[in-house]
């Protein structure tokens, strides 16, 4: 088993082929949206291979450390950002090929018109423990 | 068995462990391990008297704790007697648990899942679920804030005001688990109204009442937000909403308002109308300006903002809204809805999408969407 990240971006990846801005859809496409969402986590977990999905809000701040005693220095948030991330699926399967089905799958999440979003999603491999028996 | 009966029996049971002489500590952790045992052991051989039952494996622990730890021998000498018989007064040890677990001294998060576990009865395991945390980095959160409370005397006055925001706390994060935070909250609270007599205690007891009276009716089959207006009332538990007004008319006879009860008449007034039209939104306002006078939030003034659009007009909704920061959670949800009622949909909607973007949760954050989308598709795609 190996564990991979599918994230999901505001913008920063490839354009979406469906790509129309959520508020701009009708409201019945959005619930179809976030059902398709719902159903597949669910479905992840009856098939023992969810771990987790988080969402984030848009607005992010950078922080960073400013020497003995200061305060930390904070700067942001970036409106435009280039690269923004918008949630995360955690996901635990047997193989790479596995990892690449099931994005794809969550890619193909309807969006305007019912049709498929056909979203990019960046699948990002976790890095692992050292294994017990090396040769 | 009745798990909830047997966790209401932990305040009283732990209390006579650190009567008889137990530091705070480890009287929680053999209380707890007593609990499991009961689980274990009742469903095939319950007690005759489950109490009883609970003090003895507990004080039983507590000796074997003490016992295996050398640096305590000198302690386990004088523990080891028979301890003294005689009538406990329960009531008083509960309130005072309640006081030292929501110790000023304690975080918000520690104290919440103190409270949980050693009033609430309620194993780590549980509590971790319920706030989405690893077990291990709660059990390290209940530890640390029984070593921060350890020096505190148990017998101290504690300040009821503490207590309640715990208790407001628990009831009001919606996470889930196995265990009903809403539901573990409204037990709490009704075990504190049992130990003291103080209006606030009734005043958040009824608000808790009246809010989760409406909880079925407040999500859509699928999962999404259905605010108040557009709630099937039908659906509201009218035994709770009786409830909490009955308890919130006593409380509010005493004549020593606080925050909670004007929480409540609020919600009690809503709870009042059989339609959203027959919403008194004069007398709610009026309950606001109380509000504001006591707490001075901007969370209220906003709050309040709604319900003058509605009594006196959307544009007056409006008007209130000025001065409230921009950056204040909920602002643009509020102002998008003003802007509707007035028939400003751009602008609507453009807050509505604004709204979204900030929105705190996701529940809120796709209804938000959906209103923005409902008035794109209004104006024409």
């Amino acid at each position: 088993m190996a564990k991979y990240l599918l994230l999901k971006h505001y913008r920063g990846g490839p354009t979406p082929i469906n790509d129309v801005p959520m508020d701009q859809w009708t409201p019945e496409e959005i619930s179809a949206h976030i059902q398709y969402m719902n159903d597949f986590a669910a479905r992840l977990e009856g098939t023992g291979e969810f771990v987790d999905g988080q969402a984030l809000a848009p607005e992010g701040t950078f922080v960073r450390y400013d020497g003995e005693g200061r305060p930390p220095v904070t700067d942001g948030p970036f409106a435009e950002t280039k690269d923004l991330i918008a949630g995360w699926m955690v996901i635990d399967v047997d193989s790479w090929e596995r990892a690449v089905e099931l994005a794809g799958e969550l890619s193909a999440a309807p969006g305007v018109g019912g049709k498929p979003l056909h979203e990019w999603l960046e699948v990002r491999p976790f890095l692992t423990a050292p294994p017990t028996i090396t040769e | 068995m009745d798990e909830v009966l047997l966790r209401s029996l932990t305040p009283g049971v732990l209390g006579i462990l650190v009567r008889r002489g137990a530091d705070f500590a480890a009287a929680e952790d053999a209380v707890q391990d007593a609990l499991l045992e009961a689980v274990r052991v009742w469903p095939a051989d319950p007690p005759r008297d489950p109490k009883g039952w609970l003090v003895t494996v507990a004080w039983r622990r507590f000796l074997d704790a003490t016992r295996s730890d050398a640096a305590r021998r000198r302690r386990e000498d004088l523990l080891d007697e028979e301890p003294a018989a005689g009538p406990v007064p329960a009531v008083d040890d509960t309130l005072q648990l309640y006081f030292l677990c929501a110790h000023p001294s304690l975080t918000p998060s520690s104290a919440v899942a103190l409270t949980l576990r050693a009033v609430g009865g309620l194993t780590t395991r549980q509590i971790a679920a319920a706030y989405l945390v690893p077990e291990a980095t709660m059990a390290q959160r209940i530890s640390r804030a029984k070593r921060t409370v350890s020096g505190v005397r148990f017998h101290q006055p504690g300040d009821v005001a503490t207590v309640l925001r715990v208790l407001y706390l628990v009831f009001n994060e919606g996470y889930s688990g196995d265990v009903d935070l809403a539901a573990e909250a409204i037990r709490l609270t009704r075990q504190l109204a049992a130990a003291i007599d103080h209006p606030e205690v009734a005043g958040l007891l009824a608000l808790m009442l009246l809010h989760h009276a409406r909880r079925d009716a407040r999500t859509a089959p699928d999962g999404s937000l259905v605010p108040l207006a557009e709630q099937d009332r039908g659906r509201w538990d009218t035994r709770s909403i009786a409830e909490g007004v009955w308890i919130l008319q006593k409380a509010l006879a005493r004549d020593r308002l606080g925050e909670f009860q004007a929480q409540a008449a609020i919600a009690a007034l809503h709870a009042d109308a059989r339609t959203a039209e027959e919403t008194d939104w004069v007398q709610i306002v009026e309950w606001y300006d109380e509000l504001a006078r006591l707490t001075d939030s901007p969370v209220v003034r906003l709050n309040r903002a709604v319900a003058v659009g509605a009594a006196d007009g959307p544009r007056a909704g409006l008007a209130a809204l000025v001065g409230l920061d921009a950056s204040l959670p909920r602002r643009a949800a509020v102002a998008a809805y003003l802007h509707e009622r007035d028939g400003d949909l751009a602008t609507a909607a453009r807050l509505y999408a604004e709204a979204a973007r900030k929105a705190p949760n996701l529940a809120e954050r796709d209804h938000l969407t959906r209103q923005a989308a409902r008035l794109h598709a209004r104006r024409g795609r």
